[in-house]
């Protein structure tokens, strides 16, 4: 019969769309909410997602995995932003593909040696691809890729390093689990260190 | 001034004093005109490179720009009021994205959307690539990411609406008298290289002194 | 690593022994032949050896031998590996070779790209003009002494950047204050832009007129499509010829997204041009990564983790599903039927790309292979999600989206009986990937010449046989249907382990060489020809990008259909214009 495809087609549409009402009302007799809860985000996410499919950016937002990343930051620890871990060693800005990443190294005024600290640090953020090369290759943990994405602004984006700068904190909070990987095998170097130099006549396990 | 007393009233969350909340509601045409235009922005649909396909995503069921007005992509430029550059803008191509926005009718937009349109990106350094469309076009808004997400796209949008918010129907420059025009972009000429026409003394110039050294 | 080498037994010399040579730098294969004895070679190779395919046609400027070197790659259709071919000439303009698209069709668009970016002259060429810039353009770019307005340094890093990074923008360093570079005592006043006559005149030239004399005498009329169009895929233009709503001619004019990869590859250190890569085919970065790293690797010589080979096996399957499920959807776009089919292929897609993100950090530019494995494991709840799909929702979806449009009235009747092309036509212009398959030559890289870990599964070659759209369109089911296949028995074989042979390094060493690095990408064969003089920047890096490759087809394609097919022809190709321009 000439239409039956069509038809067959529309049933399909049709379901769909009895979808989304019928999760509704499941939702509802369960008593729980699908709507602007994370709970309900993360099904619209997995694989029982039927019907509606959207995910109402702003109101709800969705769950970003542990490795997603946009734009580069700089962790500082403590509280102000003196205490910086990068130590302008310039892997960053060596790896970087489009060479946005600008770094001045700080010079000791009375000896002229450098100092492992940044005097200026700039990220052209429109440049910047996002490949993420900068944070996979610091030695010291020092730049990460950020979570935050809503930065677009009303003029050209190059950030400076008070702009760069995130707490060591903010850290934790948008990566635990590589915080977490990143501190325990610091300390277990520190730790490694400190028996070293107790016992300096038994060699280092 | 007497104008500036009631300037507050276009800023969006004015505040009306508790008591007669329910009684009266403050607008002004101001607010009811941007309100009307915030809500209604029609993208041109044009999309360049990469971050067209970000842009398409954002259509999408999932991020749904239709909720914000936005979902009318217009093919042609006579109804479109935002032109999102989505990608890398390359000089065989210019000529045509400038053959397009002069077509735009004001009031109208340009965001940039990406490191591509915003500065070149990635590619800057490429011989055939216009390092940022704002050499030519006054941008907006400027989405850095490369490509933005669906959802940063979404943000840089909610920038967009925040600038439509703070026009004033007094000041724009398109009910401004003798500057209809003022936002016409001659084309740029595809010579050996890329020539912006309105830099043609300066390029002149420059080509002299390359001569005397 | 299961890859073979490209090199062959064939022994061109015993059978040419008066004009071609073993090419014997170390690190090099194949022969070299005498530029004036190209074609013949050429013929015989095609004729005797069976090599029907031409892979890639490109160019290196060998500028310290004041040489200048064409490289052709061949490939047999019944599989197996491919031979490579070269012929030199002296570094002095114009530098002529002589043009092979007589021998396979296939040459042309790629002749005309070394033509314009190395300044290779192919005489006997019917239509050599510039291909990715626009005539006019002042030098070509490819060529090493060829130096780009904001040209900073030879190579990746740049000093300037560390450790005085004052930042400043690359404008402030140029004369015109922008990415301009204009020839010595150019004046304005007097320049005339050359105009597109060329272009005309090459339509006009290869049309076919339908006047005979008992007819009324009709003009032709010239149509131009894009590059603002919202059909073509992206920023492609083509030139059209019609004879009322018949095609008699028809040329695409690209470069609108000329983005210059192969001229910033050459700055790039090795490692660098991974995120780059990605943006060649932005709908399969996964795919991307893997051709490039696949070249790299069998350069450097070196293993890959048996875990990370299968993490690769699986994102590039996820890959292929998700860009099938998306040309499905857009293709019922381009016949005009809006939104709803592409609205559900972008569903699964949008899924899949939370993989990618969970995994590699991005949706789209993932940035995810390594020398030697990948970047980092897939995480546990990744790894379940992708379970999840691959074995409950895309097979499901795959069939609901079978039953949603395949018998449909209207596609059916667009699509069944409008030929793309048969076997012949599409080996003689190098159309490959699914294109070629749905012509009935069953040619999948993943087959023919395996890759990776490729020969352990147990699937079958998509092919179908009429060469029609409709066969064009199923054959795009058939595929995702395989490639689950192989997602299946990849997650049930994977094996734990390192994800990376090699240690995490910045700075690669790549020994001297060249190599031709190629995977079967969703779209077609997509190469990498990389040549390394054991600097850390590569010498030469040329992509063969099947997108770009199979464009030349689609002359062929469309002679004699009706305007209202070419974009549903155009779609059949897959193509994805930041491959075909690079």
């Amino acid at each position: 019969m000439y239409g039956k495809g069509i038809l067959k087609g529309l049933g399909v549409t049709l379901k769909r769309f009895a979808d989304t009402y019928l999760d509704d009302i499941s939702w509802w007799m369960q008593g729980k909410k699908r709507y602007f809860t994370t709970e309900g985000v993360a099904h619209r996410s997995s694989k029982n997602t039927r019907g509606i499919f959207t995910v109402q950016y702003p109101e709800e937002q969705l769950i970003q995995p542990e490795e997603f990343r946009f734009v580069p930051f700089l962790v500082h620890d403590g509280d102000d932003k003196k205490d910086v871990r990068c130590t302008s060693c310039g892997i960053c800005a060596k790896v970087c593909p489009p060479q946005c990443i600008w770094i001045v190294r700080t010079n000791d005024p009375n000896t002229g040696k450098p100092v492992p600290q940044p005097a200026e640090f700039y990220i052209d953020m429109d440049v910047c691809m996002n490949c993420g090369f900068c944070a996979e290759y610091c030695p010291f943990d020092a730049i990460k890729m950020d979570h935050d994405f809503a930065i677009a602004s009303y003029g050209r984006n190059v950030y400076n390093l008070d702009k760069l700068l995130k707490p060591a904190s903010y850290y934790a909070e948008i990566r635990p689990l590589n915080y977490q990987k990143e501190e325990d095998a610091r300390k277990a170097k520190e730790a490694a260190k400190a028996a070293k130099a107790n016992a300096a006549a038994t060699p280092a396990a | 001034m007497e104008e500036n007393k009631y300037e507050g009233l276009n800023l969006p969350n004015y505040n009306i004093p508790e008591d007669i909340q329910n009684v009266v509601s403050v607008t002004t045409i101001d607010r009811l005109y941007n309100w009307g235009r915030r809500w209604s922005v029609w993208p041109l649909m044009f999309g360049l490179a990469c971050c067209a396909i970000e842009m398409i995503a954002a259509q999408t069921a999932r991020y749904d720009m239709a909720r914000f007005g936005m979902e009318v992509m217009r093919p042609t430029p006579r109804q479109a009021d935002m032109m999102l550059v989505s990608g890398t803008v390359t000089k065989k191509m210019l000529p045509s994205i400038i053959r397009l926005y002069n077509q735009m009718p004001e009031p109208k937009y340009v965001v940039a959307m990406g490191a591509c349109a915003s500065s070149g990106g990635p590619f800057k350094e490429g011989y055939n690539v216009v390092a940022g469309i704002d050499k030519f076009l006054p941008v907006d808004v400027y989405i850095p990411g490369c490509p933005p997400t669906p959802q940063a796209l979404i943000a840089g949008m909610m920038k967009l609406q925040e600038k439509i918010d703070k026009q004033s129907i007094k000041k724009v420059r398109w009910y401004e008298k003798g500057k209809v025009d003022s936002n016409y972009v001659p084309m740029p000429i595809l010579g050996p290289d890329l020539i912006d026409v309105r830099r043609a003394e300066e390029i002149e110039a420059a080509a002299v002194k390359k001569e005397g050294a | 690593m299961t890859a073979p080498a490209s090199t062959t037994t064939i022994d061109l010399v015993s059978r040419f022994p008066e004009f071609v040579t073993a090419d014997t730098r170390p690190g090099f294969s194949g022969f070299i032949v005498k530029k004036e004895n190209l074609v013949e070679v050429a013929t015989a190779l095609r004729d005797e050896f069976n090599f029907d395919l031409l892979s890639s046609v490109t160019g290196v400027d060998y500028i310290a031998d004041n040489k200048m070197e064409v490289v052709y790659h061949l490939h047999r259709t019944t599989g197996g590996p491919g031979i490579v071919f070269k012929t030199q000439v002296d570094r002095v303009d114009p530098m002529e070779v002589p043009s092979l698209i007589d021998v396979w069709a296939g040459a042309d668009f790629q002749e005309r790209e070394a033509w314009d970016l190395l300044g290779i002259k192919f005489t006997g060429h019917p239509d050599l003009r510039r291909i990715l810039l626009w005539e006019g353009y002042e030098g070509h770019p490819l060529r090493k002494d060829y130096q780009e307005a904001f040209f900073e340094e030879e190579t990746k890093p740049f000093k300037s950047r560390w450790p005085e990074g004052h930042h400043t923008y690359a404008e402030f360093k140029n004369p015109f204050r922008d990415n301009i570079k204009l020839p010595e005592n150019f004046k304005l006043d007097n320049y005339q832009p050359e105009n597109e006559d060329q272009l005309y005149f090459s339509l006009e030239k290869s049309s076919m007129k339908h006047t005979s004399e008992n007819q009324m005498g009709t003009d032709h009329m010239v149509v131009n499509m894009g590059p603002h169009h919202p059909s073509t895929h992206g920023v492609l233009r083509v030139a059209v010829e019609l004879n009322g709503e018949t095609i008699t001619s028809l040329k695409p004019v690209m470069g609108y997204l000329h983005r210059n990869h192969d001229k910033i590859g050459e700055r790039n250190t090795y490692l660098q041009i991974m995120p780059f890569t990605d943006r060649l085919d932005y709908f399969n970065s996964m795919a991307n990564n893997f051709g490039y790293a696949v070249t790299v690797e069998k350069l450097m010589n070196i293993p890959v983790a048996e875990r990370a080979e299968y993490i690769r096996v699986i994102m590039a399957e996820l890959s292929r599903i998700q860009n099938h499920l998306i040309f499905i959807g857009m293709l019922i776009n381009d016949l005009g039927s809006m939104y709803t089919p592409s609205l559900y292929a972008f569903e699964e897609r949008e899924l899949i790309l939370d993989i990618f993100e969970a995994v590699s950090g991005a949706r789209m530019m993932c940035n995810y292979f390594r020398f030697g494995g990948v970047v980092r494991d897939i995480p546990a709840d990744a790894m379940q999600k992708i379970k999840d799909l691959v074995h409950d929702r895309l097979p499901a979806k795959t069939d609901e989206m079978e039953r949603f449009l395949n018998e449909n009235e209207v596609l059916v009747g667009r699509l069944k009986g409008v030929h793309v092309l048969n076997a012949e036509e599409a080996i003689r212009n190098s159309v490959t990937g699914p294109v070629l398959r749905a012509a009935g030559v069953p040619y999948d890289l993943r087959r023919a010449d395996p890759y990776s870990v490729y020969d352990r599964f147990d699937f079958d070659v998509a092919v179908r046989y009429n060469g029609d759209m409709y066969d064009n369109y199923l054959i795009r089911f058939d595929e995702i249907r395989q490639s689950l296949r192989i997602l299946e028995q990849a997650l049930k074989q994977i094996p734990e382990g390192p994800i990376n042979s090699q240690k995490p390094q910045y700075q690669v060493r790549v020994p001297a060489g060249e190599a031709y690095g190629r995977v079967e990408s969703p779209k077609g064969e997509l190469a990498f020809y990389v040549v390394s003089n054991g600097k850390p920047n590569p010498y030469r890096y040329h992509v063969r990008a099947p997108s770009f490759v199979n464009l030349t087809a689609v002359e062929t394609m469309c002679k004699g259909t009706k305007i209202a097919d070419f974009v549903a022809l155009l779609a059949m190709l897959d193509i994805v214009m930041g491959e075909v321009d690079r």
